[in-house]
């Protein structure tokens, strides 16, 4: 009933890969998107979670709030429309320019900003509630003993909350995995696209579907893994994290 | 050519369309996604091991694929499926809005049964065992002691959840539905004002999602306080 020979035969349209090739190519892209925008997501996640849990109230810790709430409440869809169709309208008319006609790779870094900055608003939300788990006596502690604010975050608060929030982060990281999917409304080429594409050839909708959704699933695996095994290895003895559900 | 502003008025009642069905479809696939997570949640708690597996694998399946996969797959086999259900000679056409509907109950509702079945597994053990010993039958149990609990837990993680359909529902895009997103997106470029419209978008579903957001915050905390 099921053929799965289609697989290692050489794709249509192509120069001479065959259609398993080609799947593992979009999952290539896949987990590069994937890898660019969560760094992106870390790198700016961390700071406006830090900024939102600053102690006075001031322009920092309204402006990490503005930033969250605007990136948790406009559909990822969209943001990803608004970096690729209207971002090279509203800047100036050069790097407008620059953006539609000389960035290399324009589908992968716009996917890229948009997936991170979207991923980096639930990344600052978990390190928000992170800091706000730990007990007040850790910074009224450190304050005492003549640390600075700086300090304070940098050597005693950070290194305890980035270990107990690997649980909702490998959450987000399996989240930022699936979401690059919808690359394929801006025409980048990744798993479910070049699933839809082989589809199309070869009229073996069931199989290819049924491939990709399992190289969907061992990818989440995977990451769950090694999420889990880097927890693992930085946790430290007596700060186990309480076992958060999935 | 037109401003921005005198096009958006006369599309108007169009997007109201679009919003509505946008609407409509996140409402529509809450409340069945609920429905049927309910059961699912009920089989993985179940002491049944067969049962449990199988909701198991039902929401690890639907946790670990992309919401845009499953568009396409049930957009594309649906029709395959129902010719060889009813063994026609031909795909069965079902159209990108039943599909849509039903892809968004199936695929929610495993997110669902995941925030009932940790909601019922927030209580306390020593709830279910002071039922017991004051004799409450099974029904009770639930229904008076475990139940008022575990739905006053889980009520805005459920509403949060329906917030993020509600965003996801714009990914119905790629079906070329009638949905909002869909309807101004064809608008600005059918009138060359795609900019204008997208920021519309994206101020229309920021609107909503932070009210709605605000809300499910406000009856958390009234929940906290209700609580202690």
């Amino acid at each position: 009933m099921f053929d799965f020979s289609f697989l290692t035969a050489p794709a249509s349209l192509s120069f001479g890969e065959s259609n398993l090739e080609l799947i593992l190519s979009g999952w290539k892209a896949s987990v590069l998107a994937f890898l660019a925008a969560m760094a992106l997501a870390l790198l700016l996640g961390i700071p406006v979670g830090v900024f939102r849990t600053v102690p006075r109230p001031g322009l920092l810790r309204r402006a990490a709030g503005c930033f969250v709430e605007l990136f948790r409440n406009v559909p990822m869809l969209v943001q990803l429309f608004l970096w690729f169709f209207v971002l090279p309208e509203l800047l100036p008319r050069s790097a407008g320019n620059w953006l539609k006609r000389d960035l290399p790779d324009p589908e992968f870094w716009t996917l890229a900003a948009a997936l991170g900055f979207f991923m980096s608003a639930r990344v600052a939300e978990i390190v928000r509630a992170g800091l706000q788990s730990l007990p007040r006596g850790q910074r009224e502690a450190s304050l005492a003993i003549g640390f600075r604010e700086v300090h304070v975050y940098v050597l005693i608060l950070l290194p305890q909350v980035l270990r107990i929030v690997f649980p909702p982060l490998t959450t987000e990281f399996a989240n930022c995995f699936k979401a690059t999917a919808i690359g394929l409304t801006i025409g980048y080429i990744e798993l479910t696209q070049r699933t839809r594409e082989i589809s199309e050839q070869t009229f073996r909708t069931f199989e290819i579907f049924l491939v990709a959704t399992l190289v969907y699933m061992l990818s989440i695996f995977t990451i769950t893994m090694l999420l889990q095994a880097a927890e693992r290895a930085l946790r430290l003895p007596g700060l186990a994290p309480r076992t958060a559900g999935h | 050519m037109a401003s921005s502003w005198q096009v958006l008025l006369a599309a108007l009642p169009q997007l109201a369309e679009g919003l509505v069905f946008s609407v409509t479809l996140a409402a529509v696939s809450a409340i069945a996604g609920m429905l049927v997570g309910i059961p699912i949640a009920l089989a993985r708690i179940s002491g049944a091991r067969a049962l449990s597996a199988v909701a198991w694998a039902y929401v690890t399946l639907f946790r670990c694929v992309p919401l845009l996969l499953v568009i396409f797959w049930f957009y594309l086999l649906m029709p395959l499926l129902a010719q060889r259900v009813i063994g026609a000679r031909f795909p069965v056409p079902i159209g990108p809005v039943y599909s849509a509907f039903f892809t968004f109950m199936i695929f929610e509702a495993a997110y669902y049964s995941e925030i009932i079945r940790a909601g019922i597994q927030s209580v306390a053990r020593g709830q279910y065992e002071a039922g017991r010993a004051l004799c409450l039958s099974s029904v009770d149990l639930y229904r008076y002691v475990v139940l008022p609990q575990a739905i006053r837990r889980m009520l805005p993680i459920l509403l949060t959840q329906t917030v993020i359909l509600f965003q996801d529902t714009s990914l119905v895009y790629v079906l070329t539905l009638p949905d909002f997103v869909g309807v101004a997106a064809r608008l600005g470029q059918r009138e060359g004002q795609l900019p204008f419209f997208y920021i519309l978008i994206a101020v229309v579903f920021f609107a909503i999602s932070f009210a709605l957001s605000r809300a499910v915050r406000q009856l958390e905390l009234r929940g906290a306080a209700a609580a202690y």
